[in-house]
């Protein structure tokens, strides 16, 4: 069962008391970013207090992320050497546009890796922010068995396309679906862009509804107050629960008996129903619905 | 260990702002403002020193103004101030 | 026959059983002026310094002042400014608080005007000169409901009172609104003052409105008043919130708050009828926010709400999800307003909120009470007094006696603020006993009194994140590292009374 990820919480990577704080905040995923929300003069400062962070606060079982800048700027190499030194989980690649980045980016893990005697440790997502991109998405997902998932980045998507964010988000249809069904067709993660206006949650929950019902796994999200909305969206309905529960114990039961067979209610069950009950007990829990001994 | 004059950080709460200077007395000279200065004073100055000595900065005047940062972020700012300073990274180019 | 010349004999017979004169018609004489016109005659009416040299008081007692304005008091330094005029020396100020805006009485400490200083809090310069040890004889701290007892049973004999009030008549019918055109300033409740105003020797009202009598409805009634002063200005409403009240937008504020209004919803005590009163930190305030939509939802409507009554307590008020507001002292403008005009939002002293030994007191029938905290211990002891620098910074407010007499006490405070560590193994001052003290919430989870077994489990099974206090301390102290201990003296610059009337702690100074 792979980790949730419902909400990747971005961080600039210049400031020391968001990176302290975020942890509380219990996103399922910190994203520290040495990209976009760090100027140039900044970024030797800012890869220094990311590593730094990363190797002494206690973020708990968040997986920690860092964006790092593109290995085609004076900056990507030294902040892969920096983050890989510093144990992070996932390296997040900006602007992907295709595989043999991705190939470049896990070259100089590998390197790193290799020197510390780690080698595999470091996972790899890739943010797609181009039409280009968008075009290569099974490819980018596939460039590496490190592909922990891949991200929709709207903003520069947009403008590559030559249009702009919409409400409803029909500009970003094609872009959405193709990146969910490009991650599952690689086993991997989806995730949904950012959406920057804190002060209309009422259609920041629509869109979260809305890229639950693509498939994707969760959004990344620029401000603590967006968690609970994203949880509250993800979590399963008690109908789904139950149900859940029942194929579950039908598994035990089969477990049990030795026998390879499941089956509720005299009927069979197929595995993909068995996968999403376990999703859904997992969804459940993290939601702090379901609790370890309701399970039992 | 020839010295630009250099800073790194700022003066948000939970930063520090360190500045290095060529030294004008042998040794590190560190002249330390912070909002906890009673409790923390002594182990801000334990970082800074520390940090500089690891990167081969043996002489050099710090001012440092701390507004309650952690040692990681003391460490990354004093880092960063000494990396602008002698112009030499701590990664590989 | 029996007309009155008949019974003059018995007249004086009853009168000299009695001990008493017969009556004098003579010595009677109608006054026809205009009654309106008369009320300006009042014997009470008086200029400051003429009041002050009426009320008898003398060098070496003990004047007092509410803090009804907060920041933007005007009435202490006016009125020590004069008295320092007119040549007192060894005054005790007893103020119910004192805050930033009374950084002149340095000077009058230093030239011996004010040589003793009872109060709730002291923040600013005054409070850092006196915690580096600039009185000789230490202040004396009491909580709200501390102090109002001490006034009551005589442990804290005022002389002379001086009370600021945004409205009076000639007799002393005072106000802590107006409802005159000329109103000039408002503080709503003046439930500080009036302990002061009942038991003082003399009770000098200072107004910077004086309305026509009757001054109705009224806060402090003439019966307990002998001069009424105008003067220009009494305060300045509009700061009267920007002492310890922050309206938050700061994501772990609003995290704490949201981790509070949990604890209270799944607490067992919100149910219909019940009540509460909540602190002026910026996380408690937001509670409120959270406890609102969760009232709605449910249908829950609270009896009252007590304390320093805010906005927000009023705009539950107004949408008929609390019942009464028990108003101590208005924390902002909307609340004092609301005391004017809210039928249902009952002004009280001091003594009646919070006094120990005042059995009606309101805190005693208090279900849930949110508080913040400078510092809280492994033991739940609380510190809202003297800061982790060792400068005292705040006030004990109705902190201890909200706690004690409430049935669930929850204290919000943040695990760090910046490298300050909140959760330690002992606070700088002891200000609440760990014994009253039920739920301390921070943003790295909850942790319940282990004398309330049954709420830790209420509360695990509700989801919460309930943990060890010890663990949350270790936390801290792995995050920020050993700290050195603060360098204090041996002068014992400050006494902290508990609300019984007995010793609780001492404050050294603090060197330099």
């Amino acid at each position: 069962m792979d980790r949730l990820r419902r909400t990747m919480m971005f961080v600039p990577g210049n400031n020391p008391a968001m990176m302290q704080d975020a942890y509380i905040y219990h996103p399922d995923s910190i994203m520290l970013d040495l990209e976009d929300s760090v100027s140039m003069a900044e970024k030797d400062a800012a890869r220094l207090l990311v590593y730094n962070a990363l190797k002494t606060i206690d973020y708990g079982n968040t997986e920690m992320v860092v964006r790092i800048n593109p290995l085609s700027t004076p900056y990507g190499k030294k902040d892969i050497e920096a983050v890989v030194k510093a144990g992070v989980h996932v390296i997040r690649m900006p602007k992907t546009e295709t595989a043999e980045e991705v190939v470049e980016v896990e070259r100089e893990i590998e390197r790193v890796e290799k020197e510390l005697g780690c080698v595999g440790r470091t996972q790899i997502m890739a943010a797609i922010e181009s039409a280009l991109g968008i075009c290569n998405a099974y490819a980018i997902a596939t460039a590496s068995k490190r592909m922990m998932g891949i991200a929709l980045g709207a903003e520069d998507y947009c403008a590559n396309l030559k249009t702009q964010r919409s409400k409803g988000g029909d500009e970003l249809r094609l872009a959405r679906e193709t990146i969910v069904v490009a991650a599952r067709a690689a086993g991997i993660a989806a995730l949904d862009t950012v959406y920057s206006n804190l002060n209309d949650m009422e259609t920041f929950r629509a869109e979260v509804e809305f890229i639950k019902t693509l498939g994707f796994d969760g959004k990344s999200i620029i401000n603590p107050r967006q968690i609970e909305v994203v949880n509250e969206v993800f979590a399963p309905t008690q109908k789904e629960i139950d149900k859940a529960l029942t194929i579950i114990a039908a598994i035990k039961e089969a477990e049990k008996k030795g026998s390879g067979v499941i089956a509720v209610n005299g009927k069979m069950v197929d595995r993909p129903v068995v996968i999403r009950a376990e999703r859904t007990i997992e969804l459940a829990k993290a939601s702090g619905i379901l609790k370890e001994e309701d399970i039992k | 260990m020839e010295l630009q004059n250099s800073y790194a950080g700022t003066l948000e709460s939970g930063d520090i702002l360190v500045m290095i200077s060529p030294a004008k007395n042998p040794g590190l000279t560190i002249n330390l403002q912070s909002t906890v200065a009673l409790q923390f004073g002594r182990q801000i100055r334990n970082v800074i020193e520390q940090t500089l000595t690891e990167m081969g900065v043996t002489d050099a005047t710090v001012d440092a103004t701390d507004k309650g940062a952690l040692d990681c972020t003391i460490r990354a700012r004093v880092t960063a101030a000494a990396v602008r300073a002698t112009g030499k990274d701590v990664w590989a180019d | 026959m029996n007309t009155i010349a008949d019974r003059n004999k018995d007249i004086a017979a009853a009168a000299a059983k009695l001990g008493k004169s017969t009556y004098n018609d003579s010595a009677y004489k109608k006054v026809p002026t205009e009654r309106k016109l008369r009320q300006q005659e009042s014997p009470k009416l008086a200029t400051l310094e003429e009041a002050v040299r009426k009320s008898g008081l003398k060098d070496g007692m003990t004047i007092s002042f509410h803090h009804h304005f907060r920041g933007g008091d005007k009435v202490v330094n006016m009125v020590v400014d004069k008295l320092a005029e007119m040549g007192f020396k060894d005054l005790h100020l007893a103020a119910s608080s004192l805050s930033d805006v009374h950084a002149p009485l340095i000077t009058h400490i230093k030239n011996g005007v004010i040589t003793r200083i009872s109060t709730s809090g002291l923040r600013g310069e005054l409070a850092k000169e006196i915690s580096h040890g600039l009185m000789k004889e230490p202040v004396v701290f009491r909580s709200h409901g501390g102090r109002g007892s001490a006034i009551a049973t005589g442990d804290l004999h005022i002389d002379v009172a001086f009370l600021g009030a945004p409205s009076s008549d000639p007799l002393g019918n005072a106000c802590g609104y107006s409802r005159s055109e000329n109103a000039k300033s408002i503080c709503g409740s003046l439930g500080y003052a009036l302990p002061d105003a009942r038991y003082a020797d003399k009770v000098v009202i200072i107004t910077d409105d004086l309305v026509p009598y009757p001054n109705t409805p009224n806060s402090i009634s003439e019966r307990d008043v002998d001069f009424v002063v105008v003067a220009d200005s009494v305060g300045d409403s509009s700061k009267i919130s920007s002492g310890a009240i922050r309206d938050t937008k700061n994501p772990r504020d609003i995290l704490l708050a949201q981790q509070a209004a949990k604890v209270i919803i799944n607490s067992g005590y919100f149910k219909d009828g019940f009540s509460i009163q909540t602190g002026s930190g910026g996380a408690s305030l937001a509670a409120v926010k959270f406890l609102r939509e969760s009232m709605i939802e449910k249908g829950i409507v609270a009896d009252f709400a007590l304390g320093g009554i805010t906005a927000h307590m009023v705009k539950l008020h107004e949408e008929g999800l609390i019942k009464r507001l028990i108003d101590v002292q208005s924390f902002d403008k909307v609340a004092a307003e609301s005391l004017k005009s809210n039928p249902m939002h009952k002004e009280v002293s001091a003594n009646e909120y919070a006094s120990a030994d005042e059995p009606g007191s309101a805190v005693h029938y208090l279900d849930i009470v949110i508080l913040s905290a400078l510092e809280v211990d492994v033991n739940f002891n609380v510190n809202v007094l003297v800061g982790s620098d060792g400068i005292i910074r705040g006030a004990i407010g109705g902190h201890p006696d909200t706690a004690a007499d409430s049935a669930l006490s929850i204290i919000v405070c943040p695990l760090l603020r910046g490298r300050i560590p909140c959760v330690v193994d002992e606070v700088t001052t002891l200000i609440t006993p760990g014994s009253s003290v039920d739920v301390i919430v921070t943003e790295y989870g909850i942790a319940v009194n282990p004398g309330r077994p049954e709420l830790a489990e209420t509360l695990k099974a509700a989801g919460l994140n309930i943990v060890d206090i010890h663990d949350l301390k270790n936390r801290a102290a792995a995050t920020i590292g050993a700290a050195d201990p603060l360098p204090f003296g041996d002068k014992v610059v400050g006494v902290v009374m508990n609300r019984d009337g007995s010793v609780m702690d001492v404050i050294r100074n603090i060197e330099e």
